[in-house]
């Protein structure tokens, strides 16, 4: 029988060892999977890369588990928002490398990594400094940039539904990176508000089939990372 | 001649009215963040145009009441929006197929700088300590098909935005279609830039005294 629910929110993320690479859903608040990162605070692997869009905001979340010194590199293309306090000190005093990306082309190499495509040629970033360094090719008339697919021994996604085959949907504009990260893994743990039994998701509606997921646990009421910030949370609390 | 007259030329709203006059009916658009967002604000009655957030949202609507955001529907801004009857979520590799695979028609963004060739800057002073963040900038003006840069026609301090050469880390280079800012309407040609359109009490003089690069009339 596959049965890839998983009891708690520790035991989702229990194997993940230091040095590993971790994608983390989210854009923003919407979709980052907060419990299960602070499950892996708690549970304390160290010299992480982490492939995320931004680096959290106030003391809570991505920004915690940076803040707690677990983060040796960000991989990620908007690293300061309104709220993101943590990140910009320790980029400042040398503390944690960056490796800036084009948005774009962050989410293409995360796709590229889940779908076997080690490398493809993208026109962003031509003639500027994210460029410099990378192989170029002309096709037609234009200059592409050369860029690598990203994979990832661990992703960390957040849906609204799952089942016990780890089909997933997700909330709104909370999908962003998450399908994608999905595929791009070796070790996928999605963190669901809901889980239905088998069938309890229209097969049309899937939206990352269940091959991709490897775990799924149940948050029933995830909090709102804007609302801690907010609130002047900290974790650990 | 050279006056040190002021000429403000248009408010902002007005420069965004102008903007959005220009998009067609059935237009596809992404609008950046801060003032490009104003144009959503003056498409002409009886054009229906879908506005496109790369974080996954094609449909976006006006932001809701306060107190009623969903904190997970959301603009590339981070800020609540709505979705219009008929619109779609997708994950990001879908939105930026939509953005660097043509899809998107118009895209409007702020800018540091413009090039009389057309290169952008808008990500970065490229000061030294400072935190580089891109976001999607670089993808959209790789992929839309017409990029509009609405903007200030000079900094706060008085400084040229349209230049000759950018000193700022590029954006693009040659992606930048048309400029609109509160002194003039300029489009970016094989010939150079051309003046189209200037806001009341501008002159060629006057325009190209706060331009650093050549404009043709």
């Amino acid at each position: 029988m596959i049965n890839k629910i998983v009891r708690t929110v520790d035991e989702a993320v229990s194997d993940i060892f230091d040095g590993a690479t971790v994608m983390i859903s989210g854009f923003g608040e919407a979709g980052s999977p907060i419990e299960l990162i602070h499950a892996l605070i708690d549970q304390g692997a160290r010299n992480l890369t982490i492939v995320s869009n931004n680096t959290g905001s106030g003391h809570v979340g991505l920004a915690a588990l940076i803040a707690n010194r677990q983060v040796r590199k960000m991989i990620c293309s908007f690293p300061r928002t309104a709220n993101s306090k943590v990140f910009p000190e320790l980029y400042k005093n040398g503390e944690i490398e960056l490796e800036l990306v084009p948005q774009g082309t962050l989410a293409e190499r995360i796709r590229a990594g889940g779908a076997g495509i080690p490398a493809f040629y993208t026109p962003a970033a031509v003639n500027t400094p994210l460029a410099e360094g990378k192989e170029t090719r002309m096709f037609g008339n234009h200059t592409y940039v050369m860029e690598y697919a990203l994979k990832a021994d661990f992703a960390l996604v957040k849906c609204r539904v799952a089942d016990r085959y780890g089909n997933l949907v997700y909330n709104k504009t909370a999908r962003n990176f998450g399908p994608i990260m999905c595929t791009a893994a070796k070790h996928t743990i999605a963190q669901a508000a809901e889980i239905v039994d088998l069938g309890g998701i229209d097969p049309e509606t899937v939206v990352t089939p269940g091959i991709f997921v490897n775990r799924v646990v149940h948050v029933a009421n995830p909090a709102a990372e804007s609302q801690l910030v907010a609130e002047n949370r900290r974790y650990p609390w | 001649m050279v006056s040190n007259q002021l000429i403000t030329g248009w408010e902002m709203y007005e420069v965004a009215r102008l903007v959005a006059l220009d998009i067609p009916d059935g237009s596809y658009v992404n609008l950046g963040i801060g003032i490009p967002e104003l144009v959503a604000d003056y498409v002409p009655e009886g054009r229906e145009v879908i506005y496109h957030t790369e974080n996954g949202l094609l449909g976006m609507g006006p932001a809701p009441e306060s107190g009623t955001g969903d904190p997970e529907l959301i603009n590339a801004g981070k800020k609540c929006v709505t979705a219009i009857p008929g619109a779609c979520f997708f994950h990001h590799a879908d939105s930026f197929t939509m953005i660097r695979g043509g899809h998107i028609d118009y895209c409007i963004l702020g800018s540091l700088q413009v090039s009389e060739n057309g290169d952008l800057a808008n990500w970065s002073t490229g000061e030294a300590g400072a935190i580089p963040a891109v976001g999607g900038a670089m993808d959209l003006v790789a992929g839309a098909k017409n990029i509009f840069i609405i903007s200030q026609h000079n900094t706060k301090t008085g400084e040229a935005k349209i230049v000759k050469a950018c000193s700022y880390p590029l954006t693009g280079k040659g992606v930048v279609n048309r400029i609109y800012t509160n002194l003039a309407v300029i489009d970016v040609t094989s010939a150079g830039l051309v003046v189209r359109k200037m806001a009341p009490g501008v002159t060629p003089d006057y325009l190209q005294q706060h331009t650093e690069a050549t404009l043709h009339f």
